[in-house]
């Protein structure tokens, strides 16, 4: 039997889709079998953000309503063949699907997938009640501002109130020369106020806005640190102990070699 | 605070911006946080009769338990009218 994983965050534009497909691609890369569901009807991105918004036929509502089955709606990633995603109505709104469907869905991916990765919208409404409905844990992600630390705090409220205890923390787009001139706040500082477990930390990145543009997930890219960060938290997922990492690490060889020759 | 701050900027010093955004984010948690459900007042309540009265006899029908908001804090404010004091045999040496 799989296991349901919902990313969620209260804010938008922390990165939960990013580190949906990130999650998702990292899993499928160990071996697992996985699928990608994009319950942000309306908005829908983790399409773009893995790369194939020119293969979407059916959606999550075409599936929920019985308009098509849910194998015909999922469609099979480019790299890996053990990995699927089932996408977002684009043309809908979130009330399209309620709380009990979504249940049913995770249910039958359960049977089918190791791992479920929910990309969930942003808010407290009735799409993040969706999101969280059928899911087994909850990883919450958060950046080092105010505002999503404090949107974070909400949602882990919310998240306990409906019995999904023990969320995890990630925390996206720290940067580690701000942290050292205290205008940052650092992890512990944040772990200090929402008081959950972390289960990692990604630094600020480039490579995470051209692997988005290419439509290619960081995960599988090695000279990515934003890519290892998230092969951690992978690790994690699957239950494996990795430390932290250094955020302020000196540059990988192959950083040097791609310098070396003006490549970067 | 607000003095040590003033120093600071006389110094020349501006106070890290993080130790701003960690201050303001502990004010607003509070506040948000703050919406305790019915349900836990009254355990609060059950649990708060229970400690007092190993000391006092109250009033458990007019006992109020309350939480209240301003700008700057949150504060838990219980009215507890005391019907009666237990005697208190260890002060007596």
């Amino acid at each position: 039997m799989g296991e349901v994983i919902v990313v969620t965050s209260g804010k938008g534009g922390v990165g939960k889709t990013t580190t949906s497909a990130n999650i998702g691609t990292g899993l499928a890369a160990a071996g697992h079998k996985v699928v990608l569901v994009d319950t942000d009807i309306g908005l829908r991105n983790l399409d773009v953000v893995m790369g194939l918004e020119n293969r979407i036929v059916y959606d999550i509502v075409d599936v929920t309503s019985g308009t098509c089955r849910l194998k015909q709606a999922l469609i099979k990633d480019k790299r890996f063949e053990n990995l699927y995603l089932l996408p977002a109505a684009q043309t809908k709104d979130k009330t399209a699907v309620n709380v009990e469907q979504m249940k049913a869905l995770c249910d039958e991916l359960r049977k089918e997938f190791d791992y479920t990765i929910v990309d969930c919208p942003a808010g407290i409404e009735q799409g993040f009640r969706n999101a969280i409905a059928g899911a087994d844990r909850a990883i919450v992600v958060t950046t080092p501002e105010v505002s999503a630390v404090r949107d974070a705090d909400r949602i882990i409220g919310l998240l306990e109130a409906a019995d999904l205890r023990n969320p995890r923390l990630i925390i996206n787009r720290i940067r580690p020369d701000m942290v050292k001139r205290g205008d940052m706040m650092d992890i512990s500082d944040i772990i200090d106020i929402l008081a959950i477990d972390l289960i990692g930390v990604i630094p600020d990145d480039e490579s995470i806005v051209i692997s988005t543009n290419r439509g290619e997930p960081a995960v599988m890219d090695h000279s990515s640190r934003a890519g290892e960060a998230y092969r951690r938290i992978t690790r994690r997922i699957q239950g494996e102990e990795v430390p932290l990492m250094n955020l302020d690490a000196p540059e990988g060889f192959m950083d040097k070699l791609k310098r070396f020759f003006g490549m970067k | 605070m607000a003095m040590l701050d003033f120093i600071n900027r006389m110094l020349g010093k501006e106070p890290a911006s993080k130790n701003i955004a960690k201050e303001r984010l502990r004010l607003v948690l509070v506040h948000d946080r703050a919406t305790i459900s019915p349900h836990m007042l009254n355990q609060l309540k059950e649990d708060l009769i229970k400690v007092i009265s190993n000391y006092m006899e109250i009033d458990e029908n007019a006992l109020e338990v309350n939480l209240n908001q301003d700008d700057r804090e949150v504060a838990l404010i219980a009215n507890i009218p005391i019907i009666k004091m237990k005697r208190d045999y260890s002060a007596r040496g």
